[in-house]
């Protein structure tokens, strides 16, 4: 058959990755043909065609991005910006904005499998961390920004000459967002922040942020969800008022993590998004989406940690045989593979209830859905992960297996975007009706 | 010439990267559950066609139509080709039989008659399927049509408004350049290009383009068959060799075996 001297001409004249980096070339590396495969060890059988066009062409993408490029890119806490362009220039950034901005009118469903399809490329949360933000924070603004603020902002974050990051987190008010104490002043020609913002993902490179700030004190507010307001701001790091500093982390040392200060940072009157205090109710919306996303990143970094562990399973011989021929090696990966096939199905269910969105699911349905997908696939991640640095032995350990990198960064879907804790008490309190703890 | 009206034909197959299992009762290969793709040939062809476009040469392109003949997942590797540039589409629509399908003189007849109905002026194809290999549908498209042909080609380059087109081909030791003048059909080979990703954006375009359904029996050709199956195995395994101890039990086997 022409097949296999077909796959010999390929490796020699398509890959330009150089051989001797990687210790193993990847099916992944392999794929040079956008139509091309690899043995996956995820079912696909439920999934729509859009899912799987999807699942696809990232793939093709995240190809050229070789776990070599990314073990780098951690240990040199370089910004894996080719990546970012790689899929701003395909037009990925736009999947879940509406088609009459230049996006592609597509779902949190299609977005979460890219976002797994991304991490379970090898690229981890570093790959998924790096464009997060652009597909999510710009959410709100699609829905509720001026016919302005979409034209001149939009297409430049979806063709990669922007950058956005999202600025909520602050150092006092955690999961307390309702508490979040950011100012921005009211003045004749804008407004004036004061305050500080931590955990901001990408502000280094960014060159927009999505600001929650409050506009009304605590003080003076009739409701506690009242009195944020949501802005899209210019982040120039060059305004003595703006001090970024970079956040030193134990995964995705990729992507910057920063505290971000802000100190009479004048923003023009226009940078507001829908009406001034009703920003948590459009923060509120993009929520649920943001733990269907982090969901499938997580699911994408449990796969990619299995299909390692099995293989090298498969591979490494002791005692003449090999180590995954004994149970107690295999064992714990396929039940680390069943734990992430179950949080699979949880996590889509929550994406296509989130899409759905026709009013026929109560809301606070969705929010369970997704908070349980968020947890359940971080904790499968987390199973994945360890198990597989495990069935490496030693090898596990070093920075070539890949392993421990995974294992570093699958700590950031079980804390992020809201800890686990707070999952458990918001089922307990909305679907179990247990009484409030805290 | 008014302008390039380019055929496409593309083949819906099992995918590269696998490897394939001959079926219980020997009769083929299993398809069944197994991933399928565009061949890669083909894929060479879609984008051959869609670069002659955007170099924006002597002669425009006016439609690529892209065509695939087969059962109902055919559609898939259309949409394909429409992402990466194809206009439209036909899907000749052969129900499977769990054969390797029509043979290669029903497709180039078939494709003769789209050729005719569809004033076509240049057919890009794949120089082969890597299922079934048989690497005959060009030639004989060319020989029907009465066309002239260029094989394998690495570089296509159209040099003037009269249609006068240079292919090369790699051959033993070198590269041989052939002139022909449109209209003609041209089977592509691996240096061709580098075929593209889909972007999201073509990806949701294609949605829109036009994908029409037709069968053998509305382009007037039947599908007759020549050639039966009788049967299909896997290559015998590979026996493991002997180790001699140094070169001279090297060269006694060698002498043992009459090779020296």
């Amino acid at each position: 058959m022409y097949r296999t001297q077909f796959h010999k001409a390929l490796r020699s004249s398509r890959l330009t990755q150089p051989h001797h980096v990687c210790r193993k070339v990847s099916p992944l590396a392999r794929a040079a043909f956008s139509t091309s495969g690899r043995r996956d060890i995820m079912g696909l059988t439920g999934f729509t065609e859009e899912q799987l066009t999807v699942r696809d062409a990232i793939s093709h993408i995240c190809s050229k991005f070789p776990n070599t490029y990314w073990q780098e890119r951690d240990q040199e806490e370089k910004d894996p910006k080719e990546f970012h362009a790689a899929l701003a220039k395909d037009g990925w950034l736009g999947i879940a904005l509406p088609e009459s901005l230049g996006g592609a009118g597509l779902g949190i469903s299609e977005a979460t499998m890219m976002m797994q399809t991304i991490t379970q490329s090898g690229a981890g949360m570093a790959g998924a961390q790096s464009i997060h933000a652009n597909v999510y924070a710009t959410q709100p603004l699609a829905r509720f920004g001026s016919k302005e603020q979409l034209e001149t902002t939009i297409p430049n974050i979806i063709n990669g000459t922007w950058r956005t990051c999202f600025g909520v987190t602050e150092p006092n008010t955690g999961l307390e967002t309702l508490k979040l104490s950011t100012l921005a002043r009211k003045t004749d020609d804008g407004y004036s922040v004061t305050g500080q913002k931590i955990w901001i993902t990408c502000a280094q490179v960014a060159s927009k942020m999505i600001l929650l700030a409050r506009t009304t004190p605590l003080e003076e507010v009739k409701k506690t969800s009242e009195g944020l307001s949501i802005f899209c701001i210019d982040v120039d790091r060059e305004n003595p008022g703006l001090d970024l500093r970079k956040i030193k982390k134990m995964g995705g040392r990729a992507v910057d993590a920063n505290e971000v200060f802000f100190d009479n940072y004048k923003i023009p009157a226009n940078t507001l998004i829908g009406k001034e205090n009703e920003g948590f109710k459009i923060i509120l919306h993009g929520m649920n989406a943001e733990r269907c996303l982090l969901a499938g990143e997580a699911l994408g970094l449990g796969y990619a940690a299995l299909e390692k562990a099995s293989q090298y399973a498969k591979d490494r011989v002791v005692f003449g045989r090999p180590i995954g021929q004994n149970q107690g090696v295999a064992h714990p990966l396929a039940d680390a593979f069943m734990k992430l096939e179950a949080a699979k199905l949880a996590t889509y269910h929550a994406a296509r209830l989130y899409d759905s969105n026709d009013g026929s699911v109560p809301f606070h349905e969705i929010g369970v859905a997704c908070n349980s997908a968020k947890y359940l696939a971080a904790e499968a991640a987390f199973t994945a992960c360890e198990r597989a640095v495990l069935a490496h032995g030693g090898m596990g350990y070093a920075m070539e297996y890949d392993v421990e990198r995974y294992m570093r960064e699958c700590f950031v879907p079980r804390i992020a975007p809201v800890s686990r804790e707070m999952i458990l008490n918001y089922v307990s309190e909305k679907v179990l009706e247990l009484p409030r703890s805290y | 010439m008014s302008g390039l009206r380019i055929l496409v034909p593309v083949k819906r197959v099992i995918d590269y990267a696998i490897k394939p299992r001959i079926n219980k009762a020997q009769t083929g290969v299993e398809t069944a559950g197994v991933k399928h793709s565009l061949n890669p040939f083909d894929e060479l062809s879609i984008e051959e066609a869609v670069r002659l476009r955007e170099r924006k040469g002597p002669i425009k392109v006016e439609d690529i139509l892209a065509l695939s003949a087969g059962g109902p997942k055919c559609p898939d590797v259309l949409r394909t080709a429409m992402a990466m540039g194809a206009d439209r589409a036909f899907h000749i629509d052969i129900p499977e039989k769990g054969d390797s399908g029509p043979e290669p003189l029903t497709i180039a007849k078939m494709l003769q008659a789209v050729v005719k109905e569809q004033n076509v002026n240049l057919v890009l194809l794949g120089k082969q399927a890597i299922d079934g290999d048989q690497g005959q549908t060009g030639q004989m498209l060319a020989g029907l049509l009465g066309w002239p042909q260029t094989t394998q080609a690495s570089k296509v380059e159209i040099k003037d408004e009269a249609g006068t087109v240079e292919v090369t081909h790699e051959v033993d030791g070198g590269v041989e350049t052939l002139r022909a003048k449109l209209p003609m059909v041209i089977t592509t080979d691996l240096r061709l290009n580098e075929p593209r990703y889909a972007s999201l954006p073509n990806i949701m375009k294609a949605k829109k383009k036009p994908l029409e359904k037709k069968t053998l029996a509305d382009l007037g050709v039947e599908d007759t068959r020549r050639l039966k199956t009788l049967k299909v195995t896997e290559p015998p395994p590979r026996k493991g060799g002997g180790k001699v101890e140094d070169v001279d039990g090297l060269v006694g086997k060698l002498k043992e075996l009459g090779a020296l």
